[in-house]
C-alpha cells in the first residue's frame, strides 16, 4: 500500500513538473504576428511561387543558380538590367552606360535619390564599394564560390582560390553622386551585357560592413557564409528580405516602400520551395501556391483545363549532342560527324519528347543573340545520305559508346534518358551500333564525360547566362576540352577574336563567321532548344516570363475577384 | 538499473565509431562529390580539382577522418555544403518537424493498431480477424511512397478537402517558438495555426503509420492468441476471476512484452519511411536534408545524420530494454 502511495506521490510531481514547465514556456511565447507589416489580409496580398530548389545563400556575389537568384532579383538591382521578357539590354540603377578608351573604361550614369533597404543612400561611391569589394575578396573560400566574378573577371587582387590569371578590374572612381566611372586592364567582349548578371548585384556598403560580408569560412568540407549573406541581405530592389526558415521550406519577401521605381503591387512574396515537379502542380491546384517554375509538358493540358496559364519563356538554351573525337579516331572523319547529323530527326524529337514550342536546332546560338546567322550549313533528316556518308568513310560497323545523365531535369532536357532513348533509336536506324551508359548527373557523369572523356557520344546541353554568343559557343569551343577532344585553333581563334572585339556591329560579323564555321566542322550536333514555362494560376497578373528566367515580380498582383 | 543503463550507453560508443569510419570511407568512395555538386553547371574539372583543395577533400582519407572525429568529439560536425549552415543548426531544424510526424504516426499505429490486433485475436478465425490479417499484409507490401501519393490524389486532389504538402499554409503567418508546428500555435494561442499544421498531418501521417500499424497489429495478435493458451490464464479463468481483469491483468499485460520490442524498433525504422513519406509531402525534415544530402553529396551532413539516426536507434533500443523491465519485472531481477 505504501509502495502504491509513493508512486502516486512522484506521478502526481511529474505531471505538476510537466505542467509548470509547458506554463512556463508558454508564458515566454508571444505570438510575432502583430506588427509585421504586410499582413495577408491587405490589399496587395501575398503571392505564394513554388520554386524548385533551395536558395544558397543571399549575398549574390557567391551564387550561381537559377533557384537563388530569383530570389536576389526581387531584393537587389543590377547597374544595367534586361527589357522585361527579352535578353536586351535596358537601365537599371545606371540610366547610361558608355565605353571608352577602346574598351577598357565603362562610364555609368547613376540614377539620383535611390536608397537601400537600410536608408542609407545609393550612389557612385556605393558602386565603387562593390566592384573594390569583388576584387579584393580574400581567402580561397570566399573566392571559390564566385563562380560568376572568375567569369567575368578572371581574377583577384590577390588570387588565393581557384582563379590564377591577374583581374580583369583595375580601378573605380566616383567623379560625383551620379558618375561612377570603371577601368578595366583589358577589353572583354561580354561588357556590356555581363553587368546585367544577377552575381553582380550591388548591395549596401553600409550592411556589407556591418555584416562582415566577406567572412565566409571553409569549415569540414563546407563553406559557411556570414550574417549577410543569410540573414541580411540589403540591396535597393522592389522587396525588402524579411526571413528564410528551411524547416519550412520559405523565404519570404516584404514590400519596399521606399523603391526606386513603380513600387510592388503584392504586400508580400513569399518564395515556398517543392522540389517535387508533381508536389508543385498539386500545390497549385489546391490553391496552396499561386505559381511555379518548370511545370511538366506533360501537365500542360491538365493544367490549362483547369484554369491555369501556361507562359513559356522565349527560348534560351540548347540541347547538344557532344562527340568525343579523341575517344574514337572515327569520328575524326569530318563525314562520320555529318552522317549523325543527318541521322538524328530533330524535329520529331523536339515534337516528341520536348515541351511546347521546342524546335529542332542547325546551330548552337539562340536567335536573339548577336551571331545567331542563317547562313550556317545546314543537314536535313536523311538517313538514306547518312548511311551513304557512313560507307564513304568506311565506317559501316561503327560502334558508339553514348553517355547520357540520369537523376535530372534541365530545362533543355526535361527526361535525359527517353531523349536518349530515341536519339540512340535514329542512330540504329543509319546502321550505327549504340551502347547506352547512364551515369547520375552528380554521380560520375561530368566526371566521366568532361573531365575523363571515355564517351564518344553523350547528352548535354546549356542555357545562356545573358545575350552575348561567348557565353554560349565560346563556353563550348573556345579552347580544347576533355569533353570534345578536337583541337581546331582555326575554331579558337575565330571565338577569341570575337569575344576581343567592342565594336558591336564588329562582334556581331565576328561571331557570325565562327558560328559558320562551327556548322561545317560539326564539333557537336545541335539538337533542341525548347522554351521552359512557368504555371500559374488565372489570379496571377503582370508576370512577364523571361528568357534569361529573370523574372520581377514588381509588376506581379493577384486578382481575388 | 542504472548501472545497467549506463553499460548499454558505453556499448553504443564503439558501434558509433565503427560506424562513421564505414559512413566516412563509403560517402567518398561514390562517384562525384560536394565540388561537383557545387559547381553545379559552371562545373570544369580545373575548378573542381581546385575546389577540392580548398575544402581539403584532396588530403588523405585517413586525415579527414581524423580532422572530422576531433571535431565531432567536441559537438562540431562541420557545415553543409549545400547550405553552408551549421549541420546541427539544420538538423535541429528538421529535427522537429520529423518527430512531430513520426510521433503522430507512431500514435495514429499504436492506438489503432494494439486494439486491432487484440480484437483479431479474440475473434480468431472469424471475419474480423481474416479482414484484419489481409488489411495487414496490404499495409506492409503498399510502399509508403505509393500510399501517400494515393491518400494525396483522392484527398488533396479530387476531394480537395485536405492540402497536399507542406507542414503549414505558408500564408498563415504562424510564428515559430519550438519547431513542432502544432505546439508552437498552442503556446502562442494562434490556434488556428495548430488548426492548420493538425490538417497538413493527417495525410503524411496516415502514409508512414501504415506499416508500423501492420506490425503492431500482426504481433499483438499472435501474442495474445500465445497468451490466450497459457497455463495461467486458465489458472486466472479456473480461480474465478473476472473476463474482464484476466484480459487486463493477464492476457493484455504479458501479450504486450513482444508488442513493445516492436513499437521500439518500428520507432526506429520510421526514419526510413520518413525519408519517402517526407519526399511525397514535401515534408521540410530530416528525411528531406537526407535525400537532397545524397542527390547533392553533401558529406558533413550525411555523416551528421547517419550517426544521429544510428544514435536514436541505440537510444530507442535502450527504451525498450528499459520498457521491459518495467512491464516484466522478472527481467530486472535478472
Amino acid at each position: 500500500m505504501l509502495h502504491t502511495g509513493k508512486k502516486r506521490v512522484r506521478r502526481v510531481a511529474l505531471i505538476g513538473l510537466a505542467g509548470a514547465l509547458v506554463l512556463s514556456i508558454s508564458a515566454c511565447a508571444e505570438s510575432e504576428r502583430e506588427g509585421d507589416g504586410a499582413g495577408g489580409g491587405q490589399a496587395g496580398g501575398t503571392l505564394v511561387f513554388g520554386a524548385a530548389g533551395k536558395p544558397k545563400n543571399f549575398d549574390p556575389i557567391f551564387n550561381d543558380d537559377g533557384e537563388s537568384f530569383r530570389i536576389h532579383r526581387q531584393i537587389f538591382d543590377t547597374l544595367i538590367t534586361y527589357k522585361p521578357g527579352t535578353a536586351e539590354l535596358a537601365p537599371g540603377l545606371a540610366t547610361e552606360w558608355t565605353p571608352s578608351n577602346g574598351g577598357k573604361t565603362w562610364t555609368f550614369k547613376l540614377r539620383d535619390g535611390v536608397k537601400f533597404h537600410d536608408g542609407t543612400d545609393f550612389n557612385a561611391e556605393a558602386v565603387c564599394f562593390n566592384f573594390d569589394r569583388w576584387v579584393n575578396m580574400k581567402g580561397a573560400a570566399a573566392q571559390s564560390q564566385m563562380i560568376y566574378y572568375g567569369d567575368v573577371f578572371e581574377g583577384f587582387r590577390k588570387n588565393e582560390g581557384d582563379a590564377t590569371g591577374d583581374p580583369l578590374y583595375k580601378s573605380c572612381e566616383a567623379k560625383d553622386n551620379t558618375t561612377a566611372v570603371v577601368n578595366f586592364n583589358k577589353v572583354k567582349g561580354a561588357f556590356p551585357d555581363a553587368f546585367g548578371l544577377t552575381s553582380l548585384s550591388i548591395s549596401s556598403p553600409t550592411a556589407l560592413k556591418k555584416h562582415n560580408a566577406d567572412e565566409v569560412k571553409q569549415t569540414g568540407g563546407a563553406f559557411a557564409y556570414s550574417d549577410y549573406a543569410n540573414k541580411f541581405p540589403t540591396g535597393t530592389g522592389p522587396f525588402k528580405f524579411e526571413s528564410y526558415k528551411p524547416a519550412n521550406n520559405t523565404v519570404t519577401l516584404v514590400r519596399n516602400d521606399d523603391y526606386w521605381g513603380d513600387k510592388a503591387k503584392l504586400d508580400k512574396l513569399v518564395f515556398k520551395i517543392v522540389e517535387d515537379e508533381n508536389a508543385r502542380k498539386q500545390e497549385l491546384q489546391s490553391g496552396q501556391i499561386h505559381a511555379y517554375d518548370f511545370p511538366n509538358a506533360a501537365d500542360y493540358d491538365s493544367l490549362e483545363e483547369n484554369g491555369n496559364k501556361i507562359m513559356p519563356r522565349s527560348v534560351f538554351n540548347i540541347l547538344y549532342l557532344g562527340i568525343n573525337q579523341k575517344n574514337n579516331p572515327k569520328l575524326r572523319d569530318i563525314r562520320v560527324r555529318q552522317a549523325i547529323q543527318h541521322a538524328i530527326n530533330k524535329d520529331q524529337l523536339a515534337k516528341n519528347k520536348l515541351p511546347r514550342g521546342a524546335s529542332g536546332r542547325d546551330q548552337f546560338l539562340p536567335e536573339d543573340v548577336d551571331g545567331y546567322t542563317k547562313d550556317v550549313k545546314k543537314f536535313p533528316y536523311n538517313p538514306q545520305k547518312a548511311r551513304q556518308l557512313l560507307q564513304a568513310a568506311g565506317a559501316t560497323n561503327l560502334t558508339l559508346k553514348f553517355y547520357v545523365p540520369s537523376e535530372v531535369t534541365r530545362p533543355y532536357m526535361p527526361n535525359p534518358q527517353e531523349i536518349g532513348g530515341a536519339i540512340a533509336d535514329d542512330l540504329k536506324k543509319v546502321g550505327i551500333k549504340v551502347q547506352t551508359v547512364p551515369r547520375s548527373w552528380n554521380g560520375g557523369f561530368k566526371d566521366d564525360v568532361q573531365k575523363l572523356g571515355k564517351q564518344d557520344i553523350h547528352l548535354l546541353g546549356w542555357t545562356g547566362d545573358y545575350g552575348d554568343a561567348g557565353n554560349f559557343i565560346g563556353t563550348f569551343f573556345g579552347r580544347q576540352k576533355a569533353e570534345f577532344g578536337f583541337n581546331e585553333p582555326e575554331i579558337f581563334s575565330a571565338l577569341s577574336k570575337a569575344d576581343a572585339t567592342v565594336d558591336d556591329a564588329q562582334q556581331k560579323a565576328a561571331y557570325e563567321d565562327a558560328s559558320k564555321k562551327i556548322a561545317e566542322y560539326i564539333p557537336a550536333v545541335p539538337l533542341t532548344s525548347s522554351p521552359p514555362a512557368i504555371a500559374a494560376s488565372s489570379k496571377v497578373k503582370g508576370l512577364v516570363p523571361s528568357p534569361l528566367t529573370d523574372e520581377r515580380f514588381v509588376t506581379v498582383s493577384l486578382d481575388e475577384s | 538499473m542504472l548501472r545497467f543503463v549506463a553499460r548499454r550507453l558505453l556499448q553504443a560508443i564503439p558501434t558509433l565509431i565503427i560506424l562513421s569510419i564505414l559512413i566516412f570511407a563509403w560517402l567518398r568512395s561514390l562517384p562525384g562529390g560536394p565540388a561537383q555538386a557545387l559547381l553545379g553547371d559552371k562545373w570544369t574539372p580545373e575548378k573542381e580539382a581546385q575546389l577540392n583543395a580548398t575544402l581539403g577533400f584532396d588530403q588523405p582519407i585517413w586525415l579527414q577522418y581524423l580532422k572530422f572525429l576531433g571535431r565531432a568529439i567536441t559537438g562540431d560536425f562541420g557545415n553543409s555544403s549545400v547550405s553552408g549552415l551549421p549541420v546541427l543548426q539544420e538538423i535541429g531544424q528538421g529535427f522537429a518537424a520529423t518527430i512531430e510526424l513520426s510521433f503522430f504516426a507512431i500514435v495514429i499505429a499504436i492506438v489503432l493498431g494494439i486494439p486491432l490486433g487484440y480484437l483479431a485475436a479474440r475473434f480468431h478465425g472469424r471475419l474480423l480477424d481474416n479482414l484484419t490479417v489481409i488489411g495487414t499484409l496490404v499495409g506492409v507490401a503498399v510502399p509508403v511512397f505509393f500510399l501517400g501519393a494515393l491518400l494525396k490524389f483522392v484527398f488533396a486532389d479530387e476531394l480537395g478537402i485536405l492540402p497536399p504538402s507542406g507542414r503549414q499554409d505558408v500564408t498563415i503567418n504562424a510564428t515559430t517558438v519550438t519547431g513542432f508546428a502544432t505546439v508552437d500555435g498552442l503556446l502562442t494561442r494562434e490556434f488556428d495555426a495548430t488548426w492548420d499544421a493538425l490538417l497538413h498531418l493527417i495525410l503524411p501521417s496516415i502514409a508512414l503509420a501504415s506499416i508500423p500499424m501492420a506490425v503492431i497489429v500482426r504481433i499483438t495478435r499472435a501474442s495474445v492468441l500465445d497468451v490466450l493458451d497459457e497455463d495461467f490464464v486458465r489458472t486466472a479463468e479456473s480461480k474465478g476471476l473476472t473476463t474482464q481483469v484476466i484480459r487486463r491483468r493477464h492476457v493484455l499485460r504479458n501479450a504486450l512484452l513482444p508488442v513493445s520490442t516492436t513499437i521500439g524498433l518500428q520507432t526506429g525504422l520510421l526514419l526510413a519511411g520518413a525519408v519517402l513519406t517526407e519526399k511525397v509531402f514535401n515534408w521540410g525534415g530530416l528525411g528531406s536534408l537526407l535525400a537532397e544530402g545524397i542527390e547533392r553529396k553533401d558529406y558533413p551532413r550525411l555523416q551528421a545524420l547517419i550517426l544521429l539516426a544510428a544514435s536514436v536507434y541505440v537510444l530507442v533500443n535502450l527504451l525498450v530494454d528499459v520498457s521491459y523491465a518495467i512491464i516484466d519485472p522478472r527481467v530486472r531481477v535478472s
